[in-house]
């Protein structure tokens, strides 16, 4: 057995994620990605003297929303509290954020693998105000070394929610199918459209190993600023190794807090403002409590639509379409819809291997979505009937595929219009066959040797003289009754 | 006309534009021209060109606000767009803000005209103005006396007739106590009837703006304009029942209970002969005298001073010279910078705070200090839902003492905190009080307060009406007979 499989790691990941509201948490400004530093600023989220923060009604919602999705208890009653701390990113020098009565507690969130289903704890979900962006002016763009620092407001009050959960997860890949089907679920709640490029999504990672069997946890490291699910799982592989290395060794894991550096592909300790461990948490006395309407609440979650992991499970049962397929195909909302309107008029499993193959590679190439294509559900299911009862096949149907893609309309009439059916008339078939063998013998010789490539040569043949209308199939089995096959 | 226009309560003022008789310029004028010799240092700035343009806007309208162009004194803690907003630190040197506190803007919007910033304890912590950064406002009855704080400017502003009234901010007795120590009226309201937003904050939880005047009936007339639910302040409640201007005459059948606790030792004799005969004048009213325990009052000095100090280490902290106020000093990293700016920019008194608070809610820390405090909160609020069980309102002074000389608690912190140990208890319960002066002791004026269940204000101020008629306080500092 390998130093790696006499452990097994041990996995609790943070993810914070921007909600999708208009505006801050706890101000009127607009949130904004990519405008001019500083332009979506006021006294409040400025942290001007005598300014006062109001809890924005649409982040507590999302919450709500979110922790729905995530199965967890909504709070009656949660509370807000500063944490203390001075740099120049956070302009009250606290940050406002829930700590002991968090909005969202004690759930369970299902992801779906190839395997089966990964079952992960919950244990609180919060809000919370995103610090200001800080700008380092130097070499390298980092802290160490810089000549300066400025600071960008803009993104100063953004409403974060912290989704902490439960130390399930024991690979990074199990991390990261967590992690993508996390994602999108709050994307299709319209929660966050957690953009990790754009930092509206962004996530830490408790990272211990124990020796597999033991119920001990080991000693964990806390991994920061993973912005990408490649470099998470990365850096919680590299973590992983880095750990067992140690503890081959003979030594100890220390408990410190890593950055990764994707550059080098190497985790570093961190020296910021992370040290400082007393925050120093008050009750935020301009703040009343979050009392949500209990009929409220129970409306939202009864409004609340199917979850990608319900309908990827339905799809496989009552579609039996493969995990693969329902995991693409459930990739975002419009496209499940798109999917399923098609899926009720077809067979499931062609109606899958059509949308996740030439459909999205058709339109790929004109970048468009297949939801906001010309080739409707009903379009293309009229299409595929025409394939199922061998009307026409497959080089035809991708090109009748293309026109309606270009100019929708009716697959009936473009195939007639472009006399793309296929030769139904055995005789007109055998005849092309007959003559086909006749003006090539020493083919058909071959053919009659055994070489059953050469099948190909006469199917290719009667294609070329059709123009793609014969049925290659049938055109195959008539050379070997010629050939005497 | 013989009397002085600056001799005006705002009633009359208001009364008297609105027959014809005055301008509010000629009465901005008037004020502002006794504002501008201010031997007090009741101001820490002056407005007058705008507040004549002001006043000379309010003649112009076709409508006359309901203020009328009276002007108006406003504690350096709320902020005033593009005029200067200091809280009384250096820290805050010279900073304009960009926008305006909602009291102030409501006050504004009723036509009430700002003539300046008072004078205040830095960051309102302090009970003699003495704390200011600026240094020290003076008592208009005895200018080697402190004014009371830490809205001893605004107190002082008043009495001295500056302007008839004037907007504070009451902590733990900041308004009630130099009012009382002025000879004025002054009331804090129910925690949460005024908005804070733009109310530079010391103490969250316990800060209240509230009005100063020389009569109950001002007082009820400014307060009116600016009670009431503001968007910008999640803890600001929805005010129902309007402030009327009182005029009760008798309080027939009005169960006072006087605090037993606060009529003993630690309250000066003459303080304590002033109150007891106010209270003769409730009886003679139609109302009857009980005395009343207030058990856990006298916890509520420690109490305070772990709850305020708590939540003042973290308002305080976004001070750091960089954004607002005063040029940042010239520093060598970050770290040195924040400790130059808040090291050179915060008087003592600030830093001692900032320091309890700290420590209150370190880890390790929190529970035994700031949790405790809280459960002790908890117990004084108790106390006077108990109290308000067997009496509609409680008395008691304002102050356990007269105007004190200046500089003679400078010294010794907790003397100074004493000053405020009748009105703390009443800020930790959140609950409204008012403050009218019932007589001299030494020739310096004695407060009496009075306290009511939360939003009892209409009740406090015609009990505070019928009293200030009986008691007939005239008397003036010396300077003003
Ligand atoms: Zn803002």
């Amino acid at each position: 057995m390998s130093a790696r499989q006499s452990y097994e790691p041990v996995i609790g990941v943070e993810i914070h994620v921007q909600l999708a509201t208009a505006t801050k948490m706890f101000c009127g400004c607009e949130l904004s990605f990519g405008d001019p530093a500083n332009t979506h600023t006021c006294p409040v989220c400025l942290g001007h003297p005598g300014a006062l923060p109001v809890t924005n009604a649409r982040a507590v919602e999302l919450a709500i929303l979110a922790g729905h999705a995530l199965g967890c208890t909504i709070a009656p009653r949660s509370t807000f509290h500063r944490k203390n701390y001075f740099y120049p990113d956070l302009p009250k020098a606290y940050q406002i954020s829930q700590y002991d009565e968090p909005v969202c507690l004690g759930g369970e969130f299902v992801a779906l693998t190839p395997g089966g289903e990964l079952r992960v704890g919950i244990t609180r979900a919060h809000l919370e105000e995103d610090a200001a962006k800080l700008v380092h002016a130097g070499p390298g763009g980092r802290r160490a070394g810089a000549e300066s620092s400025i600071v960008d407001f803009n993104r100063g009050g953004t409403p974060l929610l912290e989704i902490v959960t439960e130390p399930d997860l024991h690979s990074a890949e199990d991390a990261v199918t967590f992690f993508k089907q996390l994602r999108l679920t709050l994307r299709q709640l319209g929660v966050s459209d957690c953009n990790m490029e754009e930092g509206s999504m962004r996530a830490d990672a408790n990272v211990s190993v124990r020796p597999v069997g033991s119920q001990e946890l080991g000693v964990k490291t806390e991994l920061k600023n993973m912005n990408s699910f490649r470099f998470l799982e990365r850096a919680m592989e590299a973590e992983i190794d880095r750990q067992i290395a140690i503890l081959e060794g003979g030594g100890k894991v220390t408990q410190d807090t890593l950055h990764y550096d994707p550059d080098s592909g190497t985790l570093h300790p961190l020296r910021s403002k992370e040290e400082a461990h007393d925050y120093r948490y008050l009750p935020e006395p301009d703040l009343v409590p979050v009392v949500p309407d209990p009929a409220w609440v129970d409306r939202l979650r009864a409004a609340l639509p199917e979850l990608p992991v319900d309908r990827r499970r339905r799809w496989m049962a009552e579609l039996g379409i493969t995990f693969e397929d329902a995991e693409v195909l459930s990739e975002s909302a419009e496209l499940a819809t798109y999917f399923e309107d098609l899926a009720a008029r077809v067979d499931p499993k062609a109606a899958a291997n059509w949308v996740r193959g030439e459909l999205r590679a058709q339109l790929r190439e004109r970048d468009e979505e297949p939801w906001e294509s010309r080739a409707t559900p009903e379009r293309l299911a009229g299409l595929l009937e025409l394939l199922d009862a061998r009307t026409i096949n497959v080089p035809a149907a991708k090109e009748v595929l293309a026109e309606l893609i270009e100019r929708g309309g009716d697959a009936v009439a473009i195939v007639e219009a472009k006399g793309l059916g296929q030769i139904t008339d055995e005789s007109e078939l055998d005849e092309l066959v007959a003559r086909l063998i006749a003006d090539n013998p020493e083919q058909a010789q071959q053919l009659r040797d055994g070489k059953e490539k050469v099948l190909g040569f006469f199917v290719g043949q009667a294609m070329k003289a059709t123009e793609g209308r014969a049925d290659p199939k049938r055109v195959g089995e008539l050379v070997r009754d010629r050939a005497g096959v | 006309m013989t009397e002085p226009l600056w001799e005006l309560t705002a009633e009359r003022a208001i009364g008297l534009i609105g027959g014809g008789e005055l301008s509010a310029e000629e009465l901005t004028a008037a004020f502002a021209d006794r504002a501008g010799n201010d031997p007090w240092a009741a101001f820490l700035a002056i407005d007058r060109e705008g507040a004549l343009e002001r006043a000379r806007r309010i003649d112009a309208a076709t409508e006359r606000p309901p203020l009328a162009g009276v002007p108006i004194g406003i504690k350096d803690v709320l902020s005033t767009r593009d005029l200067v907003t200091t809280a009384g630190s250096r820290i805050l040197e010279g900073f304009r803000p960009v926008y305006t506190a909602t009291c102030v803007e409501r006050v504004e919007e009723a036509g009430a005209v700002v003539l300046g910033k008072t004078n205040m304890d830095e960051f309102a912590m302090g009970s003699s103005t003495e704390n200011s950064g600026y240094g020290p406002s003076r008592n208009p009855w005895d200018p080697d006396r402190v004014p009371g704080g830490s809205s001893g400017g605004s107190a002082a502003c008043v009495a001295a007739r500056q302007v008839p009234w004037s907007l504070g901010s009451d902590t733990g007795g900041s308004i009630r106590q130099p009012a009382a120590l002025c000879g004025i009226v002054g009331m804090k309201p129910t925690y949460g009837a005024v908005s804070r937003y733009g109310l530079i904050a010391f103490a969250s939880s316990l800060d209240q703006v509230g009005p100063l005047a020389r009569t109950v009936r001002d007082t009820a007339l400014l307060l009116s304009h600016i009670v009431g639910h503001d968007p910008m302040d999640s803890t600001s409640l929805e005010w129902r029942e309007p402030i009327v201007l009182p005029d009760a005459e008798r309080v027939d059948g009005l169960r006072v209970g006087y605090v037993e606790e606060l009529m003993g030792e630690g309250v000066q004799v003459g303080v304590r002969t002033s109150v007891r005969a106010a209270l003769d004048r409730i009886e003679d009213l139609g109302g009857t005298l009980t005395p009343v325990s207030l058990p856990n009052t006298e916890h509520g000095l420690a109490t305070y001073y772990l709850i305020a100090p708590a939540e003042c280490s973290a308002n305080l902290a976004r001070f750091d010279a960089i954004r607002f106020g005063a040029a940042p000093p010239e520093a060598g990293g970050l770290v040195e910078q924040y400790e130059r700016a808040r090291g050179e920019g915060f008087g003592r008194e600030v830093k001692r705070r900032i320091m309890l608070g700290t420590f209150a809610l370190s880890s390790g820390y929190y529970d035994a200090y700031y949790g405790q405090a809280q459960r002790v909160r908890t117990l004084i609020v108790r106390d006077f839902a108990r109290a308000f069980e067997q009496v509609d309102i409680l008395a008691s002074p304002t102050s356990p003492t007269v105007a004190f000389p200046l500089g003679e608690r400078t010294d010794d912190p907790y003397s100074m905190y004493l000053a405020d140990v009748c009105t703390i208890p009443v800020s930790l319960a959140g609950l409204p009080a008012i403050s009218i002066p019932c007589g001299l002791s030494e020739g310096l004026p004695v407060g009496l307060q009075l306290t009511g269940p939360a939003f009892s204000e209409n009740r406090l101020l015609d009990v505070a009406h019928a009293l200030e008629a009986a008691i007939g306080f005239d008397e003036r500092p010396e300077g003003l007979r």
